[in-house]
C-alpha cells in the first residue's frame, strides 16, 4: 500500500530552502610544504522543502549529508550560498536573531545518549527550551512536558528519571520529544534510528510518522539506510561527495535510479527475499569514495562510474532536469525524459540496472 | 520432550558422521556469575557447520550472539564466566581444551573478524607488518617470504597498488580498505572456518557488498565455512546457507535459509522479517512492529523468552518450548506448526491496526480502506 505522496499531489509553500550551499572545511595538509587544504563537504547543494513533505537525504559515509542537516538549521555557518527559512534568509542571522527561527526548525540527532545530558532529568531536558523560549509559567510548562512524554510513547511518570535509565528506543524518544517541545515547523532528523535494534527502529519509524499527521510536521529524514529512507520519504536528494547527484520522488527513484552512482548503491543493498529469486544482477561498484580533500575533476562519480567517459573528466554535469520531476546530474543519465529506462543502461554495463 | 530429543538425536548423529560436519556444538550454554545471580547469555545452543557453509546467526543486542561464538575461540576471560557444552571442531572439544592447545587453532585453523576494524589492528605498526607477523606466528617462513604473502593478500582482497599500500598504517586506509586488510590477515593462514562478527555493520551498502563478495569468494576458492553474526535480515538472506535466529541466548529458530526465510514458523523471526523496512519492494503506510524491547539477559521470561513480546501469547508459553518441528528446520513455539503462516498474517494484521505498545499516540491516519492491509511484504 502506498502513502500518497504529498508533495506529488499537493505542493505545498516552501519552508526552508537552500540556495548554492556550500560548505568548506579547512584542513592540515599531509606534506610540510603541503600547506592549507580544503574539505569540500558540501558544495553548491540547492534544495526547497516543501510543508508537509518529508524530504529524505541519502547517500553513503561521508558524502556531506550530515553536514547539510546542521547547515539546513544553522548549527554550523555556511561557507556560502543561502539558507532561507519561510522566505526570510537566514544565513547570516546572529544567535539572538536566530533564536525565534530555532522554535520552528529543531533537530533530532542519531545518538540520543550523546544528545541528552546525562547529569539532568528528563523533565528538565524537556523544560529547558520552554524556558528559554518563554512557554509560560512553571505549571504550563509542567502539564506540557507531560504531554510531550506520552505523545512520545513514554510514561508521564518517566519526567525525574535520568537518560540512562532508558533504552536506546526510550531515549530517542525523548530526544524526539525535545525537539517537539516549542511545536516546531520542520524537523531535521539526522540518521535518528541508526542506532536502535531492528524492532526498535520500526516503533520509531512508526512514531515518526504519526506525529508528522498529528502535528503537520514538514522532515528533514537524513540516513544511509535504503530501506528506511524509502519508507518514510515522499521526495530524495541523493549526494555523493558533497553534491546533489539526483532528486525525485521516492518510488520512482528506486525503481529507475538515473544517476550511475545511485544505481550501484541501490543494487547493493542487501533485501530479504520472500521467495526462491534469480540471483541477482547487478552493477557492484568498484573501489571507495574519493577523498573530499582531492575531488576529481569534472563529474564527481567518474572514477567509478562504469558509463564515465572522456566528457565527464573534462566538464562538470550540472543538476537537470531529465525527466518531468527528475533531476540528475550526469552527461549520461540512466533515465529517459520519458521516465523509463535509458538504452545505454540496458546495455553491456549496466545489463542489471533494469529490474 | 520427546519431539525435541529426536530431533537432537536427527541431528546428533549428522554431528556424529564425523567427516561431514567442520565444527558441531551441542548444548553450548555460556553463564556469568553477577550480583543478580547467574545469568545465562547463551543457553543451550546446538549446530553444525559443513566445510563451505556459510551460518548466520541473527539476533538484536543482548541476544548472546556474539558471546556464543566468542566462547568457541575461548575469549571469553571473565573469571565469573562458565562456558559449559561440546564444540566439537574437526573432532575435538573447544570448550574443553586448554589455552595452550587452542593457541595453534586460533588464527591459523579459525579466524576472526570484528565489526570494528580499526581495533583488530594496531595503529603503530604498518598494515603489512601485522600481516606478516600473522603469517609467521603460525608458519616458520622468514620476514620476506611473510612480506610477500602480505602482499599477494592485499591483492587478493582487492586493495589497489597492493605493494605500495603494504607499507600505509591502519589510519591510511579507508573503512572500507581497513575492513579488507582484516579480511586478509584472517585469511594469511587458509583457515577452515572464518568467524564474522557484523564485518560490514560500519560500512556503506556499496562497500558492504563488496566485503560480503569476498567472503562468497573466499568459501569458493578456499572452502571455508563462515559463520556470520548480523543483525541484518538481509545480509544473511544474501550470503547464508543456514540460519540461527537467538533470542535471549536461545535459539528461537534454525534450518536451511530458504525455509527459515520464505517459510518463517517463530513470531520473532516474524517480527524480524516484517519490521524492516525494505528498500526493493512496495511501501507500507505502517511497520508491523515488535512491542516492547529486546530481553535483557538478566531478567528472561521463565517460560517462553520471547512470549513478554509475543502477540500470539498464550497459557502454554509459561512452559518454555523445546526446538521441534524438525529435522532440518526447526522452531521452539508452542503454536501450531501446520497454522504458522495464517498466524503470521494475523500478527502482522493486529500490529499494524492496534499501533504498539510503548508507543501511545493515537494511531494516525486511517489505512487506506480500498485496499487491505499488506500483510507479507512483497508478491
Amino acid at each position: 500500500m502506498r502513502r500518497p505522496e504529498r508533495a506529488d499531489s499537493d505542493p505545498g509553500e516552501v519552508l526552508l530552502e537552500a540556495r548554492d550551499l556550500t560548505k568548506h572545511f579547512p584542513v592540515r595538509g599531509h606534506s610540510l610544504v603541503g600547506g592549507r587544504q580544503v574539505l569540500r563537504a558540501v558544495e553548491g547543494v540547492s534544495l526547497a522543502v516543501r510543508a508537509g513533505e518529508t524530504l529524505g537525504v541519502v547517500g553513503e559515509s561521508g558524502c556531506g549529508k550530515s553536514t547539510l542537516g546542521r547547515c539546513l538549521v544553522r548549527l554550523t555557518d555556511v561557507t556560502s550560498g543561502t539558507v532561507s527559512f519561510q522566505g526570510r534568509d537566514i544565513t547570516r542571522l546572529s544567535r539572538r536573531q536566530l533564536r525565534p527561527v530555532r522554535r520552528d526548525l529543531q533537530l533530532v540527532f542519531q545518538d540520543p545518549y550523546a544528545s541528552l545530558n546525562p547529569r539532568r532529568r528528563v523533565g528538565d531536558i524537556l523544560s529547558e527550551p520552554m524556558q528559554i523560549h518563554g512557554y509560560g509559567d512553571r505549571r504550563a510548562i509542567a502539564r506540557h512536558v507531560q504531554e510531550l512524554l506520552e505523545v512520545v510513547g513514554l510514561n508521564a511518570s518517566h519526567v525525574d528519571r535520568f537518560p540512562h535509565e532508558f533504552s536506546g528506543g526510550q531515549r530517542q524518544r525523548v530526544g524526539i520529544a525535545r525537539a517537539l517541545a516549542m511545536n516546531p515547523k520542520v524537523i531535521v532528523a539526522d540518521e535518528p534510528v541508526s542506532a536502535l535494534d531492528v524492532s526498535i527502529q520500526a516503533q520509531v519509524l512508526n512514531l515518526f510518522l504519526d506525529l508528522q499527521d498529528e502535528f503537520a510536521l514538514t522532515y528533514v529524514f537524513i540516513a544511509h539506510d535504503l530501506g528506511v529512507v524509502r519508507h518514510v520519504s515522499s521526495r530524495i536528494v541523493v549526494m555523493y561527495l558533497g553534491e546533489v547527484v539526483e532528486t525525485a520522488v521516492t518510488d520512482p527513484l528506486y525503481d529507475r535510479p538515473g544517476h550511475p552512482s545511485w544505481v550501484g548503491v541501490v543494487q547493493s543493498a542487501p533485501d530479504v527475499e520472500d521467495e526462491e529469486v534469480a540471483p541477482r544482477e547487478r552493477i557492484l561498484l568498484t573501489g571507495d569514495v574519493p577523498n573530499p580533500v582531492d575531488k576529481p575533476s569534472g563529474c564527481p562519480f567518474r572514477t567509478r562510474c562504469p558509463y564515465a567517459q572522456e566528457l565527464c573528466a573534462r566538464e562538470h554535469p550540472p543538476l537537470r532536469e531529465v525527466a518531468p520531476g527528475r533531476h540528475v546530474a550526469c552527461h549520461f543519465p540512466l533515465v529517459t525524459p520519458t521516465g523509463d529506462v535509458a538504452q545505454h543502461a540496458l546495455s553491456a554495463g549496466g545489463s542489471g540496472s533494469a529490474r | 520432550m520427546p519431539e525435541s530429543s529426536l530431533v537432537r538425536e536427527t541431528v546428533r548423529g549428522a554431528g556424529a558422521a564425523g567427516p561431514e560436519s567442520l565444527l558441531d556444538v551441542r548444548d553450548l550454554t555460556v553463564s556469568f556469575r553477577t550480583r543478580q545471580g547467574v545469568v545465562r547469555a547463551v543457553d543451550g545452543l546446538s549446530f553444525s557447520l559443513a566445510p563451505g557453509e556459510v551460518l548466520g546467526i541473527v539476533g538484536e543486542s543482548g541476544s548472546g550472539k556474539s558471546v556464543s561464538v566468542m566462547s568457541l575461540l575461548g575469549l571469553i576471560r571473565d573469571p565469573n564466566a562458565r562456558v559449559e557444552g561440546q564444540a566439537l571442531f574437526r573432532g575435538r572439544d573447544l570448550v574443553a581444551m586448554r589455552d595452550k592447545d587452542l593457541r595453534p587453532l586460533r588464527g591459523r585453523e579459525i579466524a576472526m573478524i570484528f565489526q570494528d576494524p580499526m581495533t583488530a589492528m594496531t595503529p603503530v605498526y604498518t598494515v603489512g607488518w601485522q600481516i606478516a607477523e600473522q603469517i609467521r606466528a603460525h608458519d616458520d617462513v622468514s620476514k620476506r617470504v611473510a612480506h610477500e604473502r602480505a602482499v599477494e593478500l592485499l591483492d587478493e582482497v582487492g586493495i589497489p597498488d597492493p605493494r605500495r599500500r603494504v607499507g600505509d598504517f591502519p589510519h591510511e586506509f579507508s573503512g572500507g580498505m581497513r575492513q579488507r586488510a582484516v579480511i586478509a590477515m584472517a585469511l594469511a593462514n587458509n583457515p577452515s572456518l572464518l568467524i564474522a562478527d557484523e564485518p560490514t555493520t560500519a560500512l556503506d551498502v556499496t562497500t558492504q557488498a563488496q566485503i560480503l563478495d569476498l567472503m562468497r569468494r573466499l568459501r569458493v576458492e578456499h572452502g571455508s565455512s563462515i559463520i556470520l553474526i548480523t543483525h541484518d535480515m538481509g545480509v544473511v538472506s544474501d550470503i547464508a546457507d543456514q540460519v540461527l535466529v537467538m533470542y535471549a541466548g536461545r535459539a528461537a529458530e534454525q534450518g536451511p535459509k530458504k525455509d527459515v526465510f520464505h517459510r518463517p514458523r517463530h513470531p520473532y523471526t516474524w517480527g524480524l522479517l516484517d519490521s524492516v523496512p525494505r528498500p526493493r519492494a512496495e511501501r507500507v503506510r505502517r511497520l508491523p512492529t515488535i512491542p516492547g524491547s529486546p530481553a535483557s539477559p538478566l531478567d528472561v521470561a521463565p517460560g517462553c523468552p520471547f512470549a513478554p513480546r509475543c502477540r500470539m501469547r498464550h497459557e502454554r508459553c509459561d512452559e518454555r518450548p523445546e526446538l521441534a518441528g524438525g529435522p532440518a528446520h526447526v522452531d521452539a513455539c508452542w503454536l501450531p506448526r501446520d497454522r504458522r503462516q495464517e498466524l503470521r498474517r494475523e500478527v502482522v494484521e493486529a500490529a499494524v491496526a492496534e499501533g504498539d505498545p510503548g508507543d501511545l499516540t493515537e494511531h494516525g491516519a486511517p489505512l487506506d480502506a480500498s485496499t487491505p492491509p499488506a500483510p507479507e511484504q512483497g508478491p
